[in-house]
């Protein structure tokens, strides 16, 4: 087998961290909250940092008429069975493909992570600004519109007494890792095929 | 004239230069104060931790109090033997039971000695251990949830005092006797009591996992008072010593009648021994009457046995097993240091403080030293067993207890101070005075093997001036010393609930890792219990109406509840749904003859009501729980009894 497809093989097997780590992870400081809360995205279920966490942030935020984080989303179906079968395409690659099918896999899997960062985005958003209208507490902005409290996609922010951070986990740097990986397959596969034809 | 006016001048000069002079020593002594900062050793910063725990009796109150030490902060009142309307203790229906004893419901005790359970003679912060004398009972604690889960009557005692003491293995709690009494209780003329009353030794087997008690024998003993006791530890394990008075067994004047020999007793028993012999089939099953009660942290509820029969032993029956030491006069504390070796008499009559052997005492039982028998029991030659003597160190022994470097401390009532002197060579080292007349003292560990010898705190009978006035009464007032150096040092002064009779302390990491910050709501297994708002219910069973309510921020479900007559007996349940640290609910109906709850998240409690009169009545959450916690309420409609208003209930629409 030959060094770049080895390469790729890693790449390929690299993503299947996930089901092994969580992919992101919200925690929110308040004062009366000397351990934070905080909740684990992973690819297929949330999870609390601390027990029962993910009760409390519900019930801290049907206040403000935030929706309860649901028990499961689509996405939790979707999401593995996507990293499976990229995986599955992966290895396919290392073992048949040559350094062009894994830039192909390269291009895939970033359209396939950006897919899914805009799906959080937007689940975020409507989670944030999707607001009972009944809720006990009504914010608005300084200009008069309705204060959303979608909590940041990456970074940190100030949301009424809280602060949320919102920052990628073990399983997010697995993948990340599986797609760097590949482009250097390609690479390396590139610079063997070049060698190889000057010979 | 002149001359006066000179005179006059030299005169002020002489006087500005002595006060100025006065001045700088003052705030010489000030930078003194400043270098050797008291107030920073016992300061505490603002969300920081004290280093020690200290469980102090509430003596009267019948409860439990938690210090912090070095700060000498309240943080929690026990409710151990008496109601308690701020927690619902002995009010709602799941702690009724309890209270229960052979002479019924009994909601108030007098609360002496706690003692912290100890593995390998260390002190381990699982359990607690506390005496009721008035009303004979030993109570646990449970230091994960710091609440009492187990109160056991101890039957044939009376002033249950030398009590309730642990052996270095948390093998057995001991609950020694007072009052001697007729055994079994009977009528008699009080004027026979010489020969006739006897004294109980209770040993109480404590399981090792869970620490459930039980009773596995009684030593009936002499007609004596026994005051306190304390279990050999080290080489002297499998042995303990009680203090006593009254050996002249009177019954009446007893602050004259009973101060009359030069020398009491100290009961050295060798519980190894009859243990031996118990489990072996010994002793006899005597009939009586006494409650055992068992709070069980998962149903959230206490239930109480009465049991019917308990196993006594007599000391003749096992040879070897008990022994009197002469001990002077009438002592009160009896106390044992961390090797095991000296048994100290603090006889409280005395001018000097009496240390026994445990080694003599071994060679004098070996080689038949006695100086005669009371009632069959051998009495060993005092001399035989004495270690040494304290000389004159002061006024009414009361107490001792010991540090890590071979120093024990007493505290002397009559002459209110802390005496410290040197195990061994039984030499004063220092003392310091107490305000006032101090009872029993206490440093971290020091009943066990390992004192922590950093402070002792001073337990004093007697405040008067001590803090701003408070009309007759005045608050209870301990003091603490550091121990630390060659002198010790009075840093604080804090008032105390109740009359604190001893306390026990240990380090705050043996506990504080272990204390529940929640009941997980999924192991709540209350029978009327309600674990999400879709199970909340009002069942009516004839006259009686059970309501299965939950909290949680900020309401009641269901919050109003329509079909309940006058002449109800109404439970409501109360299940709090909330799983986070810190955010409990209160609940209390207007007219219930019952205090407030008071629910701890993951906890279900339950309260009467009994409505007599119809009309539409609000409840509400009593504890401050969250921002819209003053609109956590709800309303009982109560209809005439002989109406027919449907049983209904809801939440967040009309009953219609």
């Amino acid at each position: 087998m030959k060094k770049s497809n080895i390469i790729m093989l890693l790449a390929a097997i690299l993503p299947l961290g996930l089901f092994l780590f969580p992919l992101w992870k919200i925690t929110l400081e308040a004062p009366q909250y000397p351990t934070p809360l905080g909740m684990y995205i992973h690819i297929n279920d949330f999870s609390d940092a601390n027990p029962h966490d993910i009760k409390n942030i519900n019930l801290m935020n049907h206040y403000v008429g935030m929706k309860y984080i649901p028990e499961a989303i689509p996405e939790f179906k979707i999401f593995p069975l996507g990293i499976i079968i990229t995986s599955v395409i992966g290895l396919l690659i290392a073992f048949k493909g040559n350094y062009k099918w894994f830039l192909g896999w390269f291009i895939l899997m970033i359209a396939l992570s950006a897919a899914g960062m805009y799906d959080f985005y937007l689940w975020e958003h409507d989670y944030g600004h999707n607001l009972d209208p009944k809720a006990i507490m009504k914010f608005t902005n300084p200009d008069g519109t309705q204060m959303g409290f979608q909590p940041p996609l990456f970074g940190s922010k100030d949301i009424l007494n809280f602060r949320a951070h919102s920052y990628p986990q073990f399983g997010a740097l697995f993948l990340a890792l599986g797609i760097a990986t590949s482009f250097v397959a390609f690479l390396i596969g590139k610079k063997t095929h070049k060698k190889s034809m000057t010979m | 004239m002149k001359n006066l006016f000179k005179l006059s001048i030299a005169l002020v000069f002489i006087f500005t230069t002595y006060t100025s002079c006065n001045n700088s020593k003052s705030s010489d002594s000030k930078s003194g104060a400043l270098a050797d900062n008291v107030a920073e050793k016992v300061y505490v910063a603002p969300g920081e931790h004290d280093e020690f725990y200290a469980f102090i009796s509430g003596g009267f109150s019948g409860q439990l109090s938690v210090y912090g030490l070095p700060s000498g902060r309240l943080f929690k009142v026990i409710p151990v033997f008496s109601q308690d309307a701020e927690k619902a203790y002995g009010y709602n229906e799941e702690t009724k039971p309890m209270l229960n004893t052979s002479h019924g419901f009994v909601p108030w005790d007098d609360a002496h000695h706690p003692d912290i359970s100890q593995t390998n003679g260390v002190v381990d912060g699982r359990w607690v251990f506390i005496n009721g004398n008035n009303t004979p009972r030993i109570a646990k604690i449970d230091l994960s949830t710091f609440e009492t889960t187990e109160i056991i009557e101890v039957p044939n005692s009376a002033g249950n005092h030398s009590s309730s003491f642990v052996t270095e293995n948390s093998e057995y709690v001991v609950a020694g006797t007072r009052f001697s009494v007729p055994i079994p209780q009977k009528d008699m003329p009080i004027k026979d009591y010489k020969g006739n009353f006897k004294g109980s030794l209770t040993f109480i087997s404590v399981e090792p996992e869970h620490g459930h008690m039980d009773i596995k024998f009684q030593l009936i003993m002499p007609g004596f008072d026994y005051d306190l006791a304390h279990p050999g530890r080290g080489a002297s394990h499998g042995w303990f010593f009680f203090s006593t008075y009254n050996s002249e067994e009177a019954s009446t004047l007893m602050e004259v009648n009973a101060s009359q020999n030069d020398k009491d007793f100290i009961a050295a028993i060798n519980w190894k021994k009859i243990e031996e012999y118990v489990n072996n089939g010994g002793g006899t099953m005597m009939p009586t009457n006494y409650a055992h009660n068992v709070y069980d942290e998962s149903t959230h509820m206490a239930t109480s046995t009465m049991k019917k029969e308990v196993r006594v032993v007599n000391p003749s029956e096992v040879p070897g097993a008990v022994y009197l030491l002469p001990t002077p006069k009438s002592p009160h504390g009896c106390d044992v240091d961390p090797t095991g070796e000296y048994i100290v008499g603090n006889g409280k009559l005395s001018a000097n403080l009496t240390v026994h052997s445990f080694t003599k005492m071994l060679d004098a039982i070996e080689n038949k030293k006695f100086a005669g028998d009371a009632y069959g029991i051998p009495i060993i030659n005092f001399e035989d067993v004495l270690a040494g003597v304290v000389e004159q160190p002061g006024l009414g022994p009361l107490h001792t207890e010991f540090d890590d470097k071979g120093n024990a401390y007493t505290t002397f009532f009559i002459s209110s101070e802390v005496v410290k002197w040197k195990v061994g060579t039984w030499e004063v080292l220092d003392r310091q005075p107490c305000y006032y007349s101090v009872g029993h003292l206490m440093i971290p560990g020091g009943n066990s093997q390992k004192p922590w010898g950093k402070y002792v705190v001073a337990m004093n009978k007697i405040t008067k001036d001590r803090y701003l006035p408070t009309g007759p009464e005045v608050t209870q007032s301990a003091q603490l010393y550091d121990i630390s150096g060659d002198k010790m040092e009075l840093l604080l002064d804090f008032p105390t609930i109740g009359e604190p009779h001893y306390a026990a302390g240990c380090p705050a990491d043996l506990i504080k890792p272990r204390s529940k910050k929640i009941f997980n709501l999924e192991d709540n297994n209350h029978p009327y219990v309600a674990k999400s708002e879709m199970d909340t219910k009002v069942v009516r069973d004839g006259k009686t109406v059970h309501v299965y309510m939950t909290t949680i921020r900020s309401h009641f479900a269901p919050d109003n509840i329509e079909g309940i007559k006058v002449g109800d007996k109404v439970y409501f349940h109360i299940t709090n749904l909330e799983q986070d640290y810190d955010v409990p609910h209160g609940v209390s109906m207007i007219g219930a003859n019952t205090s407030e709850l008071l629910i701890m998240p993951g906890q279900t409690e339950t309260f009467l009501w009994e409505p007599k009169q119809v009309g539409v009545w609000p409840f509400y959450c009593t504890d401050f729980c969250s921002a819209l916690h003053q609109e956590m309420q709800g309303y009982v409609r109560v209809s005439p009894a002989n109406s027919d208003t449907p049983l209904k209930w809801s939440l967040g629409e009309d009953i219609e």
